[in-house]
């Protein structure tokens, strides 16, 4: 029930996207990003595809790993899709009932689906082939010019580190509660609405308790250990770019500037 | 047999890089009103195993037999074999939720859709059965009574669904000794006098050479050693290598017997040992 949820799961490996400094995957991920909004052309997304495929190539995840990530969004998808093709308006192609199906609908449904699903693929990349420790880190030091104006990034990336942690234990946490409560005689699958979300009490009550006792065992185990957050705070990985970052950075822009200029044609 | 277990197999997260075979190839049998206990090293598979006796989690391969029942099977009545199979999970008293004692305790017994009458006697039992007094607790909240007594509530909220087999993982984890020893007395009391079958799962080997008929031992997801206590606490060696133990007291009158006082090899009990260096005293006062 809980197993198709890959968001924030990393997938170990070695290969290079992997060794990447994460501030330039953070980087290239938002690059990938923006081009794919900007896009309103089936060249660009060529590029954009062949980009992605040989990253993922390069990242050796298997590539079912990366789809059970789009499963639960499928139908956001989906939906946008329908939305797009009977909500815009053009050159009719064919009618269905009082729908009208226009060229141009057609055409944007498609690529706000590939632009969603492109984004997902493109985000779950980063997040596999990222440990949670180190995309902190980079959410850190990227957000770091922005102190000055009073941006608490260290406090932001020690949140994100902790609340990435506990994904994970919480999962397990509400798989250990729902069996217990199913060796009850709990039911948590059938009935209607109502009855499925009052179920669900049996469930959240522990849970809750259970984050709350984490949280505060936690804030202790760390005042215990003296932690201050923020000013002079040195750390065991310090982040340093390498060739091999410049060089990823560099084909990323390439790409880009590639489709700014097709755009701009 | 009640619970028959055949060519049991279960794999955690098949086919991704965190794949785990918890349970491979298991076979046991156990029979109506034993009382087994079931050891092995931390990661061995027991929590795994005993969750496939209620149907909570599925085989990947092979048969679970409750009285007669393929629970493994398509369309298996799931409710009526967790009815019949009691699980207590470890720390049981995380999963407590209701505003009164009386409601969490309730819970079970409602699920199973009785009356409200029955409701009413059924957790009435179940409060006394764990030693709790029924009139001064009922109404109190679970969360403000100390770790032990909760534990019990939660005890009492499997044990009012009227199991004829009762699980229990490690349910003495955590507590102090006075409230280890209260909870093992009423589990002894629940095989004694209602005949219950009981499987006990514990690290403690004093615990279950003191309780046990039988003893089960799992390594690496397979069953390696099945007997009686006296039998299976013999093999100190092979069980150290799974990375167990025997009784302290065994230890004890191993090193007695090493140095060459005549003594018995297979006392598991303190009782036992008290006797057995009474009888070594009194034979040598005697010589
Ligand atoms: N929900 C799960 N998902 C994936 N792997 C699991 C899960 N539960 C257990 N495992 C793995 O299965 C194996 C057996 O675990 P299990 O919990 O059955 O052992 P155990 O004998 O109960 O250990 P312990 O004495 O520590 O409670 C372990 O390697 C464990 O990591
Ligand atoms: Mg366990």
């Amino acid at each position: 029930m809980l197993k198709n949820i890959t968001i924030g799961q990393y997938f170990p490996g070695n290969t290079v996207i992997h060794k990447l400094d994460p501030r330039i995957k953070i980087i290239i991920t938002l690059l990938f990003i923006i081009s794919l909004f900007i896009i309103d052309n089936f060249l660009p997304y060529l590029f954009v595809s062949i980009f992605i495929f040989t990253s993922i190539f390069i990242s050796k995840v298997p590539f079912k790993f990366i789809l059970k990530g789009l499963k639960p969004l499928f139908f956001i998808i989906l939906i946008t899709f329908i939305i797009n093709v009977f909500m815009t308006k053009g050159e009719i192609l064919f009618e269905i009932g009082p729908l009208d199906v226009t060229k141009e609908g057609l055409k944007l449904a498609t690529f706000m689906a590939l632009r969603l699903i492109f984004l997902i693929i493109g985000t779950s990349l980063l997040t596999l082939t990222t440990s949670p420790i180190s995309l902190t880190d980079g959410i850190e030091r990227l957000l770091n010019p922005f102190k000055r104006i009073g941006v608490p990034a260290h406090e932001l990336a020690m949140m994100m580190t902790i609340a990435l942690r506990f994904i994970p234990t919480l999962l397990e946490e509400t798989d250990k509660i729902m069996k217990a409560q199913m060796a009850r005689g709990a039911d948590f699958e059938s009935g209607n609405v109502l009855k499925r979300a009052k179920s669900l009490v049996p469930l959240l009550v522990p849970l809750f308790i259970s984050a709350f006792r984490r949280a505060d065992e936690l804030a202790l185990a760390m005042e215990a250990r003296c932690y201050r957050g923020g000013e002079n705070r040195t750390r065991m990985k310090q982040l340093i770019l390498s060739r091999r970052d410049y060089i990823a950075l560099g084909i990323s822009i390439l790409l880009l500037g590639l489709i700014i200029v097709d755009r701009l044609l | 047999m009640i619970i028959k277990v055949e060519g049991l197999t279960h794999i955690y997260n098949p086919n991704s890089p965190f794949e785990t075979k918890a349970l491979d190839n298991v076979n046991l049998e156990i029979a109506k009103g034993e009382f087994v206990g079931l050891i092995g090293h931390t990661g061995s598979g027991k929590s795994t195993l005993i969750q496939h006796l209620n149907g909570l989690i599925k085989p990947t391969s092979g048969k679970v037999i409750i009285d007669g029942v393929d629970i493994s099977a398509e369309g298996a009545n799931l409710k009526d074999i967790r009815q019949k199979v009691g699980l207590v999970f470890q720390y049981p008293e995380h999963q407590l939720f209701e505003e009164t004692i009386y409601k969490d305790v309730a819970f079970g017994p409602i699920n199973l859709g009785l009356s409200e009458e029955e409701v009413d006697k059924r957790v009435k039992e179940a409060i006394e059965l764990v030693g709790l007094n029924y009139d001064k607790i009922k109404n109190r909240s679970p969360f403000e009574l100390s770790g032990g007594q909760k534990r019990r509530v939660a005890i009492a909220g499997v044990l009012a669904m009227e199991p004829e087999v009762l699980i229990l993982d490690e349910p003495t984890a955590g507590l102090d000794p006075k409230g280890r020893d209260e909870i093992l007395k009423q589990i002894k009391k629940l095989h004694q006098d209602f005949n219950m079958t009981i499987i006990l799962v514990s690290h403690s080997m004093e615990d279950i050479a003191r309780l046990v008929d039988k003893i089960i031992v799992m390594h690496k997801g397979r069953v390696s050693i099945v007997g009686k206590p006296k039998d299976v606490f013999k093999k100190a060696d092979e069980l150290e290598e799974l990375g167990l133990g025997v009784p302290q007291v065994t230890y004890f009158m191993r090193e007695l017997k090493k140095r060459g006082k005549k003594v018995r090899d297979d006392i598991i009990t303190v009782e036992d040992a008290k006797e057995e260096i009474l009888r070594l005293l009194r034979g040598n006062g005697n010589a």
